[in-house]
């Protein structure tokens, strides 16, 4: 089915063919024959031997001769010497098979099951396997026999590490081999064996993959395993929170509904209906086991005993990089009181990355929250997304209290691993013509950027990052938007490098009490990044760009206002990182490209009954089945938000029958395209 | 189809491929013969082709639905071919087929979701058959088969899910065990475990992704893993599961689809696994299930995850 040329069959080769296939049907049809009455005749057997020399892909014959080996098994007796011939046997017409395709899954799962009865010998397996690897070096049935036969002979995970030694200096051209050694020196590493330490054995690999590389930059078998090191000396193994909100030293004013009157720095002001805030914690990876056991809070608020703490996931998942808690403040009494809260995490287990790893780092926070008292009159005006908003001054104390950016959890011992980024680095500058070699030196800077805690040089590295993944898009084309989305992970990096380039983005709405919106609209985004340090956000305008999702959005937690028009958002499965978002209350999606495609990848990233998560039927469902189908991720993401204002026109969607499915679906919505429903 | 796009990237030779098909069926060549045991699968594949092209109808719904009921044996499994032994791959390719025709109700559903859910081990992963072959294309197709049938709560589902990220590779991708080479045929079997199993966070999209995304040569065609020739087939497996991770903006669509198109037998029909290779029904599916994904015009949408047209799986999934 592979690999042979296309050409007009003369009448000689059809009549041969077909002669052929004459003789293999009798064959096939002798061979059921057998097997249906259950005749293990040494003719039969040999039947059946013959069929699978011509056909090793036969699956029921392999299964015919597993029973026939059973049959003699049992007539014999547990004589070694007398099952072992039989088992031979099998072994050998294995061998004839796998020489006709030696990627027959039936001949090599037969040869498992032979070997599984402990009669044969494993060190003829290993000489068989050599065999094989001469032959094609990137048979995977073989790899994966070899593991099967190691396990059955405890060689040792070094000994096979230096199996993969041989194998590559043998051809550096082998993924297989890179591949193995990635599975065993990850096991030894982690094993803590003997003379296996991440900060002597890492370098000395980067050593090795050098040579792959740098020999044909074009060449795959090397990038991957490289970049598996470089995550092995970027990435600590046990989890570290990454930011909070409120974050550290912060002071924030709560006020319940109705968000219209106040002062003018109230920009931290959070306003809720509900009389609760949330306390967000974002891990570097993700956790499990956040409970009120393992994060305890000290502080004045009452009705704060027993937090519920829930991760910003779906359903059917226990970890996440972001857990949020709900803290009330509502039963407080009022006026000018500041109630300080202290957070503390890692003072007793349990708080478990999904990797296995601990929490162990002690942390504690404090920030203090002031409440207000709600305001008497909660007019709801329209939001709107061109006027009323006022550029945030860099030099203000408020806005360094809220944007926080600074490195939690230092101290981890991280000698080794610049030094390591910072060889790499060098070494790369050397491949800086080559694709590879810009991509990895981007990396590289990226992770140079990430380890950074001198504010001072901070930031120095992202002009050349973006200006490597321009120089990609060009080099490159066919992976074009994978280099275009880097870019804009690395831009984001770079606004929220500082406070001070971060004002420049940072903007009050007047109309809303002073409510802080970041503006990052025109800005040619592909991608959204960065929004561990974006927790604050409230307000968020990202139109005229060009993203396709909203993920990662989901850890927003303040967010009340969203502008994603003019993007290439193509359904609205793509926005159900939205539905975490509760107190999303005005959407603007309006000029996308809704109900334009007939492909939605965001089909299984949205929680549906497609994915076997959210079965729940509620009336809208039972009454209009048609429509919910037609509209399935509408329907899906638009019940879960409580959204108060909605804008869908400029979307091939957008129309009577869409819009009125809407305001079923959304009874509570008071504006729709800026209209009130009904006028 | 306009004749100015077309003429820039080809053209798609539907009628030519339904033809190739519907002839295909009836031939007594070695080649059929050889594969008598997979027809299960090859009915599959000609058959969906056919309704992504529109023209399920010119085959006789009847003859096909009996013969497969010929090839279910007593334990509630299917075989390849009348007479063959049951196996978990030709029981989905069953259970896809009864789905295309909207048949699915002519089944014990009970006995074939027992069969299927019986063939789960301990650790969560799934044996082909009762010989025991374990890997994880099993799993993908015990979870499909019974997704179809709305009975996946007889699995242990949770401990599948399990097995199936054990099977994660540092390189982001899925071997077929644990400790397994990425493949990109593993690599669908995983995601779209993980994705009608609503388990997609298990993924490291990014990771995966560019690895995926690397699978593009020169060509423009795809190939299965790093340093191995560009396949029809793979445009599949790795097309799918970009999609599936939202990841597929990462390749030059438009250099596949011409890849894929380059690939088809413009005189006899049907698609091979390169250009000017010797087609069959295996790549000319893949071809066309891949330039569905394409969005090339003329071609039904299909579904990345269930493989079969979005109308038949949004149909079972959203009613009752």
């Amino acid at each position: 089915m592979h690999g042979r040329p296309r050409k007009a069959s003369k009448p000689e080769e059809e009549a041969a063919s077909a002669a052929k296939a004459v003789k293999l049907r009798s064959l096939q049809s002798q061979f059921m024959t057998y097997h249906h009455d259950k005749i293990y005749t040494k003719e039969a057997i040999e039947l059946s031997t013959k069929l699978l020399e011509i056909n090793p892909e036969a699956y029921t014959a392999w299964n015919y001769r597993k029973l026939a080996v059973e049959d003699s098994l049992s007539r014999i007796g547990p004589d070694p010497s007398l099952v072992k011939p039989i088992l031979d046997e099998e072994l050998r017409v294995v061998e004839n098979a796998l020489k006709q395709n030696f990627k027959s899954y039936g001949a090599w799962h037969h040869r498992k099951w032979v070997l599984s009865k402990g009669h044969s010998s494993t060190g003829n397996e290993l000489k068989l396997l050599d065999k094989f690897q001469k032959l094609d070096s990137r048979n995977f049935h073989a790899w994966n026999y070899r593991r099967f036969v190691v396990e059955l002979t405890n060689r040792s995970e070094q000994d096979e590490l230096q199996y993969t030694d041989d194998m590559i200096n043998n051809n550096f051209s082998n993924y297989s081999a890179w591949h193995n050694r990635s599975v065993l020196l990850s096991s030894l590493l982690a094993n803590r064996a003997d003379g296996f330490v991440p900060e002597k054995k890492i370098p000395d690999e980067y050593e090795i993959v050098h040579q792959a590389i740098f020999t044909d930059p074009d060449d795959q078998s090397g990038w991957f395993y490289h970049l598996w090191l470089l995550d092995q000396t970027v990435n600590v193994e046990s989890p570290l929170l990454t930011s909070s909100w409120p974050s550290h030293g912060s002071s924030v004013i709560l006020s319940g509904a109705g968000c219209f009157n106040g002062s003018p720095s109230n920009f931290t002001t959070f306003c809720s209906e509900t009389g609760s805030f949330p306390l967000i914690l974002y891990f570097d990876q993700a956790v499990g086991g956040v409970s009120s056991l393992t994060v305890t809070l000290d502080s004045e608020l009452k009705g704060n005993e027993n937090l519920v703490w829930e991760p910003i996931s779906n359903k059917s998942s226990q970890v996440s990089c972001v857990w949020v808690a709900r803290l009330n403040f509502s039963s407080q009494p009022c006026g000018s009181k500041d109630y300080k809260v202290k957070v503390r995490l890692g003072n007793s287990p349990g708080i478990v990355s999904s990797r296995g790893f601990n929490f162990s780092a002690p942390y504690e926070f404090v920030f203090t929250a002031h409440v207000h008292d709600p305001a008497k009159d909660s007019q709801e005006r329209i939001v709107s997304w061109t006027d009323g908003f006022e550029l945030w001054d860099a030099q203000s104390k408020d806005l360094n209290s809220l944007v926080t950016l600074g490195q939690l959890n230092a101290g981890i011992d991280l000698k080794w691993r610049q030094a390591a980024i910072d060889s790499e680095i060098e070494c790369f500058r050397l491949l800086a013509d080559s694709k590879i070699g810009k991509l990895t030196l981007a990396r590289l800077l990226m992770a140079s950027e990430a380890m950074m805690s001198d504010a001072a040089v901070k930031g120095v590295h992202y002009e050349e990052i973006l200006q490597l993944y321009n120089d990609l898009m060009a080099l490159d084309s066919s992976h074009h938007h994978y280099y275009k989305d880097e870019h804009s992970v690395a831009f984001l990096h770079k606004v929220t490098s500082s406070s001070e380039s971060l004002s420049r983005y940072l903007f009050r709405y007047r109309d809303m009490n002073n409510l802080v919106c970041l503006r990052l609209n025109k800005l040619s985004l592909s991608r959204i990044a960065s929004v561990n340090k974006l927790l604050f956000v409230q307000m968020l305008d990202l139109s005229h760009n060009e993203l396709h999702s909203t993920e990662g959005l989901e850890a927003m937690q303040l967010l009340s206002c969203l502008n994603l028009s003019h993007n290439r958002i193509r359904s609205f499965s793509a926005l159900d990182s939205l539905r975490h978002v509760k107190q999303l209350k005005v959407l603007d999606v309006s000029h996308n490209h809704i109900g334009k495609h007939s492909v939605d990848t965001t089909r299984y990233l949205c929680s549906s009954p497609l994915s076997n998560s959210d079965l729940s039927q509620d009336d809208v469902r039972r009454q209009n089945p048609g429509l919910v189908t037609k509209y399935w991720d509408a329907y899906f993401v638009l019940r879960d938000l409580n959204l108060k204002q909605l804008d869908i026109a400029g979307n091939e969607i957008a129309g009577d029958e869409f819009n009125s499915f809407v305001l079923q679906v959304v009874p509570k919505l008071v504006w729709l395209n800026g209209q009130k429903p009904g006028n | 189809m306009s004749s100015a796009s077309s003429s820039q990237m080809g053209q798609l030779v539907a009628d030519k491929h339904v033809r190739y098909i519907l002839m295909a069926e009836k031939k007594e060549s070695l080649e059929s013969v050889v594969m008598d045991h997979l027809r299960m699968n090859g009915a599959y594949w000609g058959l969906t082709t056919l309704d992504l092209l529109d023209k399920l109808g010119t085959v006789s719904e009847d003859e096909v639905v009996s013969w497969i009921m010929t090839c279910q044996h007593e334990s509630g499994g299917f075989a390849g071919n009348t007479g063959h032994d049951p196996h978990i791959l030709y029981t989905l390719s069953a259970v896809q087929i009864l789905a295309l025709f909207d048949k699915i109700n002519i089944l014990d559903v009970g006995k074939v979701s027992s069969y299927v859910a019986g063939l789960q081990n301990e650790d969560g992963s799934f044996s082909g058959d009762m010989w025991g072959e374990i890997d994880t294309r099993f799993s993908y197709i015990a979870i499909c088969c019974l997704s179809i049938l709305k009975c996946l709560d007889k699995i242990n589902v949770e401990k599948a899910v399990e097995y199936i990220v054990s099977c994660k590779n540092l390189d982001g991708g899925f071997g077929c065990t644990p400790g397994a080479e990425s493949h990109a045929g593993q690599i669908f079997c995983c995601v779209g475990a993980l994705a009608i199993t609503g388990s997609l966070h298990h993924v490291d999209k990014d990771l995966l992704g560019w690895w995926l995304c690397e699978r593009q040569t020169k060509t423009g065609g795809l190939n299965g893993r790093p340093e191995k020739l560009p396949d029809v087939c793979y445009s599949w497996w790795v097309l799918s599961s970009l999609i599936m991770i939202d990841r597929v903006h990462w390749i030059d669509k438009a250099k596949l689809a011409k890849f894929i198109l380059d690939c088809q037998d413009l005189d006899n029909g049907g698609i091979s696994d390169r250009p000017e290779d010797a087609v069959d029904i295996f790549h000319t599916y893949f071809g066309v299930a891949g330039l569905s994904l394409l969005e090339y015009p003329g071609v039904k949408a299909i579904d990345p995850a269930y493989a079969l047209p979005v109308d038949v799986i949004n149909r079972i999934a959203f009613t009752k």
